[in-house]
């Protein structure tokens, strides 16, 4: 990753951390955070202040988002349509609801739609404007999912984005480019491998990958299975 | 303009990552994350709102050729809360601004080693 900006020696010396004296410089005061760590530093003082938020309150958002939600989450979702076919009718019909069902559940009042890859059918999820992404079940977006490379290309081309992530598909498969907006994210429900049907739902949501479910892969291969 | 609307061999090519790579770079980038989402949740703004405002940064972040592989994007989301937060009367950008000069101050008056604190 390239910086074009001083980051490399950002430290958090708000608190009473430890500190790494490591620099190979010395500065005898402490090095001023670059300018968006400033400006954040600046919008919490004040945001603080006028009493909207906490650190308690955003230290919990960090934690919720950096360890307890992921794309784990999502592979539950999958691994449950694939056996239960009753769960998969109410995600066709109510997938925010039925996600739910599971103690997912998103905070930004967004909507869930499942797409279903079938032979001769499969499906790439993208946000053309920014970056908006079924965070409940997927956690936050991966860096290739906010380039512009991806947000472009997927809509123009999504047989040569597919290709750049080690996927090809039969030319007679029809790829179909969902684009997410701030009401509603899309879910892709992979085609389940082919020798998984003895596999428990636990051991079929290890089969399902993050980008099985943006649709930039596909499920892994049920174990003991040759390609 | 959307990203569609560029050549393609401008783009370069897609920064593919691994399953599991941290989500934030940096401890500023989770602030501004979780500011945002307090914000919204206490309905100082629409998710709609705030999908229009970031949308708008990273359009206007393409204009001026940062590297394009999501590391500016961050930096994009903080402008875009800013933005967001000044229009809405919640933060005016002259009163960031002097709050940031301030925290920056009190680094640079800090020993080394010593917790940074702001004065008054």
């Amino acid at each position: 990753m390239t910086h074009d900006h001083d980051h490399d020696h950002h430290h958090d010396h708000d608190h009473d951390h430890h500190h790494d004296h490591d620099h190979g410089h010395d500065h005898g005061h402490s090095d001023i955070p670059p300018d968006p760590a400033l400006r954040v530093k600046a919008l919490e003082t004040l945001l603080t202040r006028k009493g909207l938020v906490d650190a308690a309150a955003l230290d919990a958002y960090i934690d919720t988002y950096e360890t307890k939600i992921g794309p784990r989450n999502g592979a539950r979702v999958v691994a449950r349509a694939w056996s239960d076919p009753d769960y998969l009718a109410r995600l066709r019909q109510d997938a925010t609801a039925a996600i739910a069902e599971l103690g997912y559940g998103g905070r930004q009042g967004e909507h869930m739609v499942i797409v279903e890859n079938a032979p001769g059918k499969h499906n790439l999820v993208v946000c053309t404007l920014c970056s908006c992404y079924p965070w409940s079940v997927l956690g936050l977006p991966p860096v290739w999912y906010k380039s512009d490379a991806y947000r472009a290309r997927a809509v123009i081309d999504p047989r040569g984005v597919l290709a750049d992530f080690g996927v090809t598909l039969p030319e007679s498969t029809e790829i179909s480019v969902w684009d997410s907006t701030a009401e509603v994210r899309y879910l892709v429900i992979p085609e389940r491998p082919a020798g998984s049907a003895g596999l428990s739902e636990e051991q079929l949501a290890d089969l399902v990958t993050r980008d099985s479910m943006i649709g930039t892969g596909l499920a892994a291969r049920a174990p003991g299975t040759s390609p | 303009m959307k990203p569609s609307d560029l050549p393609l061999d401008r783009l370069g090519p897609l920064p593919l990552d691994q399953d599991g790579t941290p989500v934030f770079a940096e401890p500023w980038q989770a602030s501004a994350f979780a500011l945002t989402l307090r914000l919204h949740e206490l309905g100082a703004f629409t998710w709609a709102e705030w999908a229009d405002s970031l949308g708008a940064e990273l359009s206007s972040q393409r204009a001026d050729c940062g590297p394009n592989d999501g590391s500016v994007y961050y930096e994009r989301w903080l402008a875009a809360l800013q933005t967001l937060l000044a229009r809405k009367g919640i933060v005016a950008a002259d009163e960031l601004l002097q709050m940031r000069d301030a925290w920056a101050e009190a680094y640079a008056h800090t020993p080394h080693g010593q917790p940074v604190k702001l004065r008054a």
